[in-house]
């Protein structure tokens, strides 16, 4: 244990977080709150996988809870999680001092470079079902694994011009290398006030808040979720989610009479929303091992077939709400 | 003349493409430079390159490029003169090559006389001509992936271009590229140096320049450097212990680096505990650490990173004490997932394969198992039909369990360890060591340079594990095209090749017989014989180092036995060098020719005894036979440079039958005598190699 005048070197959980968007957000970031559907990684949010499309700049930066069924250990490996935090920043375009400029961000929450070793090697990131693709590194300090730096170049299948900057950071990675503590479950999330009389107050912990949800949703996904539901939903989301795409198709065709308010209004968003929802529970699906071999690929391209139909709708309603001055 | 120096900045370039991105940099600019007459032939050049920056340093560049005179012909002088006066032709022509008409010249050609005239091409200054040809070798630059970065998507480059350096002497060449004009500044490095723009004067300067903002630009240098950091590291951690040696990730490291030095750190003993393979495979493939050893070979519980900063003695400490933290957990979860494996013994994993896809149209892993085990049970009756001693029942079990590593996590995690953890846990879970090892060698050779599998258990599912992917895959028309291999299709076949030629003790299987195990339909069959072929012949030269002529004539008389055409390659490479065998190859070259001129002509070839109305060339026939007794014995004992020693003796009666006799007589019955002569010699001596095929001088 760290000695009580220690601990105001190394940032809290909630301070990393707070440093980090407040850097962001002086750049010229647009803070945006975690999305509130089941996503697998920050790249899903549709504050990144739909903004990315399209000539419209962006620089907007999120913590994203993210969900991975499979990776669940019952809260018991020190270093795996079945939901992390990450640190999304998008910008679109990069700026020519990207790269600097995360290097700074590293600087502002308490990491002295002089004293440390960082290196980006090469690290490509892909996405097969979204049909997105980008290159980049991951950023190593001291070995650690701390940071996603990806130029996007495709997504939904589509080109990407101009192309965006990612910058994903692993916040229980980057907090337990900070205060150096060896499993996730130690981290200091926060420290209360400090009482009358007392030089420090109470620290709450990573595990105080998380280590429930890590037992019981490990649980969940291994043992408990009930799989003839679960290709239920699988099966109900992805009918609406195809419904909706049909209806999008005529209405952002070339040929199209709808007026512009019809197209503004058609929930592209929310025809996202159930391709997200179907991912996450194919994702449940596997961590049970419910997924034959032969139904795996299949059901793989069903889901690829929806979110990159939503890609290509957001694309067209783009476009369309453009031609129509909307 | 002046010196010439290119520099490129980039963001972070993988480190395993700037090799060979230097050396294509350093060549096209080279190239460009002569293709412009700007240098000699030969001129010294020298490539640079960190993470960060590629570049080309060259000797000798003229400051402009020579005038040239060009000789321009024009039209015929009947036409260009009338009566003596220029006509309009000679004044267009005088006007197009920019000279006066009276300057006009006549040259006399094969089609009569015409006008000509001597025009100079003014040569350009190297800075205009490096500045419009350079960008074009940029663009050419291969790199195995790519990316856009501006709007627009102007260009495609490795990373995104900061900033370039183009100088000739102290004269800017203004080079455009990715939305850059080079400069004469550059950067050093990112952290140690910042971002300030750092001048470069001359281009001999370059790399001091560099030196002083912490960048060795030399890979060389850099390489030395890292190898002699972690010596003097690896000292300080006690006597009696060095580093292991791995090149690979030594060039790694050089190419991750621009100011490398070392750090020593660390473990708990405790972690010695798990399998070597598997320390190393943490340290080596997910951290890039050098694993330290004793005298013997055996692990110490130290480790070695390779830094790309320089740091004080406290920021040294820092981090040591990161990179043990990382190396902990690592180990941490190496541990777990070893323990946790073993709550669930292979044998009882077999079943859950069904649950993991080989490929989609060839099913999951427990079909592959099937198959692999049928295919190493009919490899198996073939060796024993031939006298080759195995442990049957162990090869059974091993293909059984082969597979079934897959579904651990320890696999899953480190998927590079596949078949070697399998083969670990066997051992622990009590099997054989010849069931162990035949699973821990199934994947082996990885590649050219690396061991076969260690028994004959481990040769033989070696064998049936990548037939069965090739065959399977070439069923579905998914064999290797141009570069695309996305199967490593070939490296599976190589991988064949190199057990039938190198296992010990010697597999009695042609590639014939791997084949067939494998059931293939004829079309596939067929196919996968050629891809075979293929493959020995990139052994032959690439392992082997056989010239591409002895290859080629070796496998023209047979491509199915491996060692059988290994050791013919080897006799005929042992005796082409001498002046009787070249004699003889010649020979065999004309025999081909006239037997197939003959064939043409329609001429009819029986295989009988020819009999000769000469004494000479009745006795001729008769040494021509009796060498051929002799040479046909020595090729069944496998004798071949002895059989080769043979023919070359009959390299002075050919010559001086050949000089004698035209084969091609009038006489329909002597002509076809002498050409089924000559078709015995075609056919006996080219058992060995198809001698035609050997180029040979003059």
């Amino acid at each position: 244990m760290r000695a009580i005048g220690e601990e105001a070197k190394a940032l809290t959980f909630q301070d990393l977080l707070f440093r980090l968007q407040r850097f962001w957000a002086e750049r010229g970031c647009v803070l945006q709150q975690p999305y509130d559907v089941e996503v697998g990684a920050g790249t899903m949010s549709p504050d990144t996988f739909l903004r990315v499309l399209g000539p419209k700049p962006v620089r907007i930066a999120y913590a994203q809870p993210s969900r991975r069924p499979a990776d669940g250990r019952y809260g018991e490996n020190p270093n795996r999680l079945f939901r992390h935090t990450q640190l999304q920043v998008i910008l679109k375009p990069p700026p020519e001092n990207i790269q600097e400029m995360y290097l700074e961000s590293l600087e502002a929450i308490g990491i002295d470079l002089a004293e440390h070793d960082i290196k980006f090697e090469e690290d490509n990131w892909e996405w097969p079902v979204g049909g997105a693709w980008g290159v980049g590194w991951q950023v190593m300090l001291d070995g650690l694994e701390i940071t996603q730096f990806t130029y996007f170049q495709q997504c939904g299948g589509m080109d990407l011009d101009p192309i965006c900057g990612e910058i994903t950071y692993g916040l229980e990675r980057i907090a337990g290398f900070l205060q150096d503590v060896d499993s996730i479950y130690d981290i200091v999330w926060a420290v209360e006030p400090a009482g009358p009389g007392e030089t420090g107050g109470r620290r709450v912990t990573y595990g105080e808040m998380r280590l429930a949800e890590e037992e019981q949703f490990s649980a969940y996904s291994f043992d408990y979720a009930d799989v003839d539901k679960l290709w239920e939903h699988l099966r109900l989301y992805e009918a609406e989610c195809l419904a909706l795409l049909e209806r999008a198709k005529g209405l952002f065709a070339a040929e199209s009479k709808a007026d512009a308010l019809e197209m503004k209004r058609f929930p592209v968003l929310g025809a996202y929303e159930l391709a997200l929802k179907c991912s996450h529970v194919f994702n449940l699906l596997d961590a049970r091992g419910a997924i034959s071999v032969t139904e795996r690929v299949g059901v793989m391209a069903r889901i690829r077939t929806l979110v990159i139909g939503v890609a290509k709708a957001y694309a067209a309603q783009g476009e369309a709400l453009a031609g129509v001055g909307g | 003349m002046a010196e010439f120096l290119f520099e490129i900045g980039l963001e972070e370039v993988p480190a395993r493409m700037i090799a060979g991105a230097q050396a294509e940099l350093q060549r096209r600019v080279v190239a460009m430079l002569e293709r412009e007459r700007l240098v000699g032939i030969g001129v010294a050049s020298k490539g640079f390159s960190t993470p960060r920056r590629l570049a080309v340093w060259v000797g000798d560049v003229a400051a402009r490029q020579a005038d040239v005179a060009e000789e321009l012909v024009g039209p015929a002088v009947k036409i260009a003169y009338k009566d003596g006066v220029p006509a309009a032709a000679a004044v267009a022509f005088a006007k197009k090559a920019g000279v006066e008409v009276a300057a006009l010249k006549t040259v006399t050609t094969a089609k009569g006389e015409y006008l000509a005239a001597t025009t100079v091409k003014a040569g350009r200054a190297a800075a205009e001509v490096i500045a419009e040809e350079l960008p074009k070798e940029l663009v050419g630059i291969y790199w195995a992936k790519n990316m856009v970065w501006r709007a627009g998507r102007p260009e495609r480059f490795v990373r995104p271009l900061r900033w370039m350096v183009c100088l000739l002497g102290e004269v800017v060449a203004p080079v455009e590229f990715g939305g850059k004009t080079a400069g004469k500044t550059t950067r050093g490095h990112r952290v140690l140096a910042g971002d300030e723009a750092i001048p470069i004067g001359f281009p001999d300067e370059y790399e001091r320049v560099l030196l002083d903002v912490h960048v060795v630009a030399d890979v060389e240098a850099r390489r030395q450097a890292i190898r002699k950091a972690l010596d003097r590291a690896t000292r300080t951690a006690g006597a009696g212990l060095r580093w292991r040696e791995d090149e690979a990730l030594v060039d790694t490291v050089t190419h991750l680096t621009e100011w490398p030095s070392v750090v020593l750190g660390s473990f708990e003993p405790e972690y010695l505990a798990l399998p070597e393979e598997v320390l190393v495979t943490v340290m080596r493939d997910h951290q890039k650490y050098f694993a330290v050893e004793d005298a013997t070979g055996k692990l110490a519980a130290h480790f070695l990173a390779v830094l790309n900063t320089e740091t004080d003695a406290a920021g040294e400490a820092v981090i040591r004490h990161g990179n043990e933290r990382v190396l902990r957990a690592r180990f941490n979860d190496a541990r777990f997932f070893w323990e946790f494996d073993q709550r669930v013994p292979l044998a009882e994993r077999v079943a859950l394969l069904e649950k993991v896809t080989f490929q989609k149209d060839l099913g999951s892993y427990a079909a592959k198992t099937e198959r692999v085990l049928a295919v190493a049970e009919r490899l198996a009756t073939r060796l024993a039909e031939r006298g080759c001693v195995l442990d049957g029942a162990a090869l059974v079990q091993a293909a059984r369990l082969a597979k079934a590593d897959l579904t651990t996590e320890l696999v899953k995690e480190f998927t590079e360890l596949q078949g070697q953890v399998g083969g670990l846990y066997a051992r622990a879970q009590g099997f054989t060591a010849a069931v162990a090892d035949a699973i821990y060698d199934q994947y082996l050779p990885k590649s050219m340079a690396d061991s076969v599998p260690r028994g004959v258990e481990g040769a033989v599912l070696a064998l049936a594990d990548k037939v069965d992917t090739i065959v399977g895959m070439f069923g579905l028309g998914l064999e290797p095209t141009g570069s695309k291999d996305p199967f490593a299709l070939r490296r599976a076949a190589n991988g064949i090749v190199k057990i039938l030629a190198e296992a010990e003790p010697a597999l009695p299987l042609t590639l014939g017989d791997v084949v067939d195990a494998a059931s293939a339909s004829e079309a596939v069959r067929v196919k996968v014989e050629v891809f075979f072929a293929e493959r020995l012949e990139f052994y032959l030269r690439e392992a082997k180092g056989q010239a591409y002529d002895v290859v080629k004539a070796v496998l023209a008389a047979g491509a199915n036995d491996v060692r059988d055409a290994v050791a013919r390659a080897e006799a005929v490479t042992a005796v082409r060098g001498s002046e009787d065998f070249a004699a003889v190859s010649a020979a065999f070259k004309r025999m081909k020719n006239i037997l197939a001129q003959a064939e043409e002509k329609g001429d009819h070839i029986v295989s009988f005894e020819p009999v000769f109305d000469t004494q000479y060339e009745q006795e001729f026939w008769q040494e021509v036979k009796l060498a051929g007794a002799g040479f046909r014995g020595d090729c069944e004992s496998r004798q071949y440079e002895k059989a080769l020693f043979k023919l070359a003796r009959l390299r002075t009666p050919i010559d001086t039958y050949f000089a004698n006799t035209m084969v091609m007589a009038d006489d329909l019955n002597v002509r076809t005598n002498r050409l089924g002569m000559l078709r015995y010699l075609a056919t006996t001596f080219t058992q060995i190699a198809d001698f035609s095929e050997i180029v040979t001088a003059g």
